[in-house]
């Protein structure tokens, strides 16, 4: 591939041809702010926050879709370009709600950090501000259009990543918002609930209903685990707090990246659940008492040794689980065929 | 044979059914395909039915049935005109005709008898029978009906009108004069004549290298050679090429297009078709606007027809060229017309715009090559190719040949649709074909290119109308629209309306776009209502700045153009409602005074006695009072008083 060479803030840079501005800077340490860009979906180019100047250029070009081109000489935090880059967060926050010390966001936020990199306030162009009620008609996401800033990577992560495209933009202008087919709310959309949406929003406009008023992110310390559902072993980021499992990250890596399914990403309040089975139980003169791993383990093998031998090895049906790993279930399959003598074998996935 | 489009006799071997090249022209000139007397003159006699040359035996009544004919009463003029006609027994000797729009729409419903070329303005349907003794059985012009200027002089021929004779009706050489649904119009006229030039006599390559000569620009507002577009689709790599018909006019009082489409619809699928050959597709689209239902009438009429004589579909004329064309109606959104948005709105998605590059010639629609064209750009193939470069290049400017339709509106006497050659000084469009400026006020601007364009002033009035002059002085050429305003215009609030355009058509994609305008648009209420201050116009024009040079496309690099032109020649007007708390031109209804002068008032009470709010005070026969605050300006008094006592202002 051809490479090009240009000068970021007068440093030059030799980059492979169609690089773009921002990546190019990112390359040599320079962090050029964005709130659309998201190198997991399509090129975008619409918060305009990344524009920077490009000598003998008229308008400011935004770094995200902009290739670099031979020869470009760069400047990311020229006069003109702060100029347009405060401009730019003041209208966004003349139309974004004043309650960053509830958002659930705060600290994490990344309008909230720009603001402060460029020592931006609210206070100009105060006039309308949109006024949406808050949207929480499901078990999982809590929709507050009023924090969107419409950077639209919730559009296209659903689109291009999940396949669902339950959401999209409707109406125009200042009315222009992020919206299911004909309003009619998440769970009447084509809306899985994987909740990549939530991993992508720069701002508070979509977050988790289940850990709410649970904690602030600094707060919180992440565990990597693993996903205990299905076999494919998605990573997991738990957010712990006081010890407790307030909410779930997908792990930002390996085989899923920052994506989960629903049950990955909300179904872990089994976690501390007060009737979560921790030990085995064997009933015993017809109640259930708690034993030891090797008691249950030896009265199992007992009781299926005596029914092999009493009726056969058909009269034991054995059903593997989806949440084991492959390796896991031939293993099981070894064991019914060839230890228990039995074809019984079934398999949760396919009921 | 029952029309042109017919074979003439069973001799005839030219017909869609085996696709030839000779078709059209054995139709038109011919026949070609067997030599007989009969049959040409027949042909020929079907011919001049449409063309009515002027040793025509018959005549020709034309009925102007455009939208602004048609909303003033012309609908019933037809069915009104035939039945004293047959009346009169003249049914053999002449025929009335339903045609599209003229352009002189506030003189109409429109009138114009061929073959002498007499033209009759703003029709009743008393005036039929006045007009079918008199004019057809007697043979005496009804001067009454005849077109007259405001210094009171008559013109009865159509081309003798100052608004006619200062045209050059190049592209609009068919509006009003050919039925729009006749294909057989069409071809008498010596309509497909360029694309069988272009099949039979020229290559792919030769049509771009003719068009680049031409310097045809675009005339969708941007100016881009046309010729150069379609070179680069056609180097461009793919399979699969489109070219698309961008017919979503959507500038406030622009209807070049519409005219086009409505009058002329056949002219745009030839450009297209000789658009298609040159680059190499076979498949175009139409977008075109919803709001116009009569275009898209007229152009499935026609592209119905162009596939029924083997005009449009595969093996075109024999010459093995395949093309065909799909329309697409637009759902409303000023945005579709941005080429990206519109390919999305194809597509079946959102019409927002993407960035450019990639550009639509290598990567359009569907990702692949496209040829996007505006239809006033389109309807100059025909014409270029078949004058021929030379010819065509005598119109217009060195930079900007050709001719340009522009929709005239607001305060001039004859608002109406004018094509002009590129490079007359706009005074002679405003004052000229114009008639300056309506009930003898003054001018004081003219807004080109909508909410895109700019503002010009009386100091502009000389400058040439072409791409590049227009741009210097802070105005576009746009897509046409001229809006021409006097004295009694408040250029905030002109400035007010086009953002409040903008606002409510931003795609809502970018910030700057979406945000920046709402607030340019909230600052300029503000000034309208004397609520503003000086910081307020500084935010302002940080506003147009920033908005300029950051958003995403050309709607919003280009929405702070009315803003900043008339910041740059209306300053003071600016500065009136802000720091005088005064709007000097009395439209701001909240900046607006009124008052009594006493020097003039009687004390007849009239005002008192009508006001709805009592804010107005005296003694009989004593001069009156208003009193500001209480007075809500609605004006009543002013509407009662005798004696021009009440002053506005």
């Amino acid at each position: 591939m051809s490479e090009v060479t240009i000068i970021i803030n007068e440093q030059p840079i030799t980059v492979p041809a169609g690089t773009t501005i921002l990546t190019a800077a990112r390359d040599v340490g320079i962090e050029i702010p964005t709130l659309c860009h998201d190198p997991e979906v399509s090129r975008y180019g619409g918060c305009r926050l990344c524009v920077v100047e490009v000598a003998g250029w008229g308008s400011l070009p935004a770094a995200c879709v902009t290739e670099v081109r031979p020869g470009m000489v760069i400047e990311t935090e020229s006069a003109r370009v702060l100029e347009a880059r405060r401009t730019i967060l003041e209208l966004l926050l003349a139309n974004h709600p004043e309650d960053c010390l509830t958002c659930e966001k705060t600290g994490a936020c990344a309008l909230q950090d720009y603001a402060y990199r460029y020592g931006v306030r609210r206070g100009a162009f105060l006039g309308e501000r949109q006024n949406h009620p808050v949207e929480a008609d499901n078990p999982f996401i809590v929709r507050d259009m009023n924090k969107c800033i419409l950077c639209g990577k919730c559009v296209r992560v659903c689109s291009e990543v999940v396949g669902r495209s339950a959401i999209d933009f409707s109406h125009r202008g200042f009315r222009a918002r992020i919206a299911t087919a004909l309003d009619e709310g998440l769970q009447q959309s084509g809306c899985v609930f994987c909740g990549s949406c939530l991993e992508v929003c720069p701002v508070g406009a979509l977050t988790g209903k289940q850990r709410r008023g649970k904690g602030r992110p600094w707060e919180m310390t992440s565990v990597t685990t693993t996903c205990p559902y299905c076999g494919v072993g998605c990573q997991l980021k738990l957010q712990v707090k006081n010890q407790r499992v307030i909410g779930v990250m997908a792990g930002g890596s390996g085989l899923n990246g920052r994506h989960l399914c629903v049950k990955g990403r909300f179904g872990h309040g089994f976690i501390h659940h007060p009737d979560r089975l921790k030990k085995p139980l064997l009933r015993k003169a017809g109640v259930l008492q708690e034993v030891s791993w090797s008691e249950a383990l030896a009265y199992t093998a007992q009781r299926l040794s005596q029914i092999k031998q009493h009726s056969g090895g058909a009269a034991i049906g054995v059903l593997a689980s989806a949440r084991i790993s492959n390796e896991e279930n031939y293993l099981l399959n070894k064991f019914a065929r060839r230890v228990l003598a039995t074809n019984n074998l079934d398999h949760c996935a396919r009921l | 044979m029952r029309n042109l489009m017919e074979a003439c006799c069973q001799r005839c071997t030219h017909t869609p059914a085996s696709p030839c090249s000779e078709y059209l022209l054995c139709r038109t000139e011919g026949p070609l395909c067997h030599e007989s007397k009969e049959c040409r003159q027949q042909r020929k006699a079907f011919i001049d039915e449409v063309t009515i040359p002027s040793d025509s035996p018959g005549r020709q009544i034309i009925v102007c049935g455009g939208t602004g004919c048609t909303s003033s009463g012309a609908a019933n003029l037809v069915d009104l005109l035939n039945q004293e006609i047959t009346a009169h027994n003249l049914g053999n000797s002449v025929q009335v005709k339903k045609t599209s729009c003229h352009g002189f729409c506030e003189n109409g419903p429109i009138l114009h008898i061929k073959p002498e070329g007499i033209f009759y303005t703003k029709v009743k349907p008393k005036d039929i029978q006045d007009i079918v003794l008199s004019h057809l059985v007697n043979q005496q012009v009804v001067k009454r009906l005849l077109y007259q200027d405001t210094a009171g002089n008559s013109y009865p021929y159509f081309q003798d009108i100052p608004f006619y004779a200062g045209q050059t009706r190049l592209l609009l050489r068919n509006c009003g004069q050919i039925n729009p649904e006749s294909l057989a119009d069409y071809l008498a006229v010596g309509g497909y004549r360029s694309l069988v030039k272009v099949l039979q006599q020229m290559t792919p390559d030769e049509v771009i290298e003719e068009v680049q000569r031409s310097g045809l620009r675009g005339r969708g507002g941007a100016g881009f050679p046309t010729g150069r577009k379609w070179a680069s689709a056609r180097k461009a790599a793919g399979d699969v090429k489109y070219i698309i018909c961008n017919a979503d006019e959507g500038d406030p009082g622009a209807f070049m297009d519409r005219s086009l489409l409505e009058g002329d619809p056949h002219s745009v699928l030839e450009g297209m078709l000789i658009a298609g050959f040159a680059v190499g597709s076979t498949k175009g689209y139409i977008y075109c606007r919803a709001e116009y239902p009569l275009a898209i009438k007229r152009l499935k009429i026609a592209i119905h027809q162009a596939q029924q004589v083997g005009l449009l579909g595969s093996n075109i004329m024999g010459s093995g060229f395949q093309f065909d064309i799909a329309l697409k109606e637009g759902a409303g959104a000023f945005v579709c017309g941005e080429g990206t948005a519109l390919q999305a709105s194809i597509e079946g998605l959102r019409g927002m715009p993407r960035v450019k590059p990639p550009r639509s010639t290598e990567k359009g629609l569907w990702e692949k090559p496209t040829v996007l064209n505006n239809v006033e750009t389109l309807a100059n193939i025909p014409v270029l190719i078949q004058t021929g470069t030379e010819a065509y290049r005598k119109l217009g400017t060195v930079k900007s040949p050709g001719t340009k339709i522009f929709a005239l509106s607001g305060a001039v006497t004859n608002p109406g649709l004018v094509e002009i050659p590129m490079g007359q000084p706009l005074r002679e469009i405003i004052f000229g074909i114009g008639g300056g400026i309506r009930d003898g006020k003054s001018f004081k601007a003219v807004q080109l290119g909508g909410p895109s364009g700019g503002c010009l002033t009386e100091q502009h009035l000389e400058l040439p109308v072409d791409f590049d002059s227009l741009t210097t002085a802070g105005a576009t050429i746009g897509s046409g629209g001229m809006v021409v305003m006097g004295e009694d215009t408040c250029m905030v609030d002109v400035a007010r309306f086009f953002l409040a355009f903008t606002q409510a058509e931003s795609c809502g994609k970018c910030t700057p776009c979406r945000e920046g305008t709402k607030r340019m648009l909230e600052i300029l209420e503000r000034i309208c209502q004397g609520k503003a201050d000086l910081k307020d116009l500084g935010d302002l024009e940080r506003l147009c700045r920033v908005v300029k040079n950051t958003s995403l496309c050309g709607l919003g690099q280009a929405c702070p153009n009315p803003v900043l032109s008339t910041l740059q020649y209306f300053r003071e007007e600016y500065l009136a409602h802000i720091v005088e708390k005064r709007c000097p031109a009395g439209v701001c209804s909240s900046l607006v005074r009124y008052s009594i002068a006493a020097d003039r008032c009687r004390g007849c009470g009239l005002c008192l006695k009508n006001c709805p709010v009592g804010a107005i005070e005296g003694e009989k026969k004593q001069p009156h009072t208003i009193t500001a605050e209480r007075c809500i300006k609605c004006g009543v008094c002013l509407d009662k008083c005798k004696f021009g006592a009440v002053l506005r202002g």
